[in-house]
């Protein structure tokens, strides 16, 4: 099937608002592919007509499936290598030093897709950094479409998926043999709470001590990206970290982050500066009297 | 950079064989775990080791399993990599093959992909950029 212009305009300019991705021109191919699917699904002959529809009916079934359509999902186990050493040296144990008191961390993944990123982290956590050990660590892992969710809910993954990035030692470690797939432990699952989540609504209502927004911002323009980064400030703890994809960066001028290097990653950091009152009590909240300043 | 190939289907040879020179490589190729051995002794001779090996599980006169455990207790082949590709997929088999000596394990089938995601996990180099579909 195929997408007349100003139909593609259209549908670029719905997925922007509905989710501030940016389909850019060229990008027809994508569109006709990965719509060709939602049209059959829906009955429609052609692009055409599930874009004359979508116009007028874009909160809908239709309006959202032709979101997650175009949503990109593309992940892997341990995505890049550096970053989760970065995690593994340098983050978590700075984390694990700040919160000794507390001995809680809470982490966001944001855009988790089909589940890699947030499992990724967990073995991290679980396998290399001693220090957390017995520790009350949880992790949001959010995205937007509630198809992949559901697949990184249920934590079942293909021959093709683990071969992706998954060093064999934690395959034989933290998964589990389930028909053809491989099923990720329920020492790790339950570590982690899936949610939908919109980057460009307003930010979960929780404090983080560290948040991985990575390979997502990407896709957004620089409007929408610092719209992005500014929300995800405000729930950050005072010194909490940040983490983008390899080739992201935040504004120099985005309030309330400073840029780091840190082994061969580069993290922000939240400064702390500017701390709002909700977010001092999750730094002294369960800390006795004695040690307050 | 050279790596062995060794792999009873020659069309899967040729498959690894284009991604790891897509990759950089130098790529050597062998039938059989016995050829293999042959091969590492010529080449040790040679001065030129390999530094990386493909291996395939299931392969006439030496299988891969064999192969890995005759390398590990050589010492002077201690220094090559062993990535075993192979379409064993039972958890149990994987920790067989690590046991016995193997660095990494791609299920077979894969996507290119994978073989450099191994790489990089390895830290072994790679000197191009890789294009290809699933193998």
């Amino acid at each position: 099937m195929n997408i007349g212009p100003e139909d593609f305009r259209y549908v670029a300019d719905f997925v922007r608002r509905r989710s501030a991705i940016v389909l850019e021109d060229g990008k027809q191919y994508l569109v006709e592919a990965r719509l060709e699917p939602v049209a059959r699904l829906h009955g429609f002959p052609s692009l055409d007509a599930l874009t004359s529809r979508l116009r007028v009916t874009e909160s809908s079934p239709l309006g959202n499936d032709v979101v997650e359509a175009l949503t990109t999902n593309e992940t892997s186990f341990f995505r890049d290598v550096h970053p989760f050493e970065t995690l593994r040296d340098e983050v978590l144990p700075d984390l694990a030093a700040r919160r000794s008191l507390t001995r809680r961390l809470r982490i966001w993944c944001g855009a988790a897709s089909t589940g890699q990123e947030p499992y990724t982290i967990a073995m991290v956590i679980k396998d290399d950094v001693p220090n957390l050990q017995g520790w009350d660590v949880s992790m949001l892992a959010t995205d937007l479409s509630t198809q992949v969710l559901d697949k990184a809910q249920a934590g079942r993954y293909s021959n093709l998926e683990v071969n992706r990035g998954l060093p064999a030692t934690r395959l034989v470690r933290w998964f589990s043999r389930e028909g053809s797939g491989h099923l990720v432990s329920d020492e790790l699952r339950s570590m982690i709470r899936f949610a939908p989540h919109n980057l460009i609504g307003p930010p979960p209502g929780e404090v983080f001590d560290l948040v991985m927004l990575r390979n997502v911002l990407i896709y957004f323009s620089e409007e929408d990206k610092r719209k992005v980064l500014a929300s995800v400030v405000t729930c950050m703890a005072p010194d909490a970290f940040l983490m983008l994809g390899g080739s992201e960066t935040a504004a120099n001028d985005i309030v309330g982050l400073s840029r780091e290097r840190l082994g061969r990653s580069v993290v922000y950091r939240r400064t702390p500066a500017l701390v709002p009152q909700q977010l001092s009590s999750h730094l002294t909240r369960e800390v006795p009297s004695c040690a307050r300043s | 950079m050279r790596a062995l190939v060794i792999d009873d289907s020659r069309a899967m040879r040729r498959i690894l064989c284009r991604i790891l020179e897509g990759l950089g490589y130098e790529v050597a190729e062998a039938g059989d775990g016995q050829q293999a051995l042959d091969h590492l002794r010529s080449a040790g001779a040679a001065g030129t080791m390999p530094m990386l090996a493909l291996v395939d599980w299931n392969m006439p006169v030496m299988d891969g399993y064999t192969f890995i455990q005759t390398v590990r207790a050589t010492p002077e082949w201690r220094g090559l990599t062993l990535m075993m590709v192979t379409t064993e997929s039972e958890h149990g088999q994987v920790v067989r093959a690590l046991a016995a000596g193997a660095h990494e394990y791609v299920i077979k089938p894969f996507t290119p992909d994978a073989i450099v995601d191994k790489l990089q996990l390895l830290g072994l180099p790679i000197e191009a950029a890789l294009t290809g579909s699933p193998s």
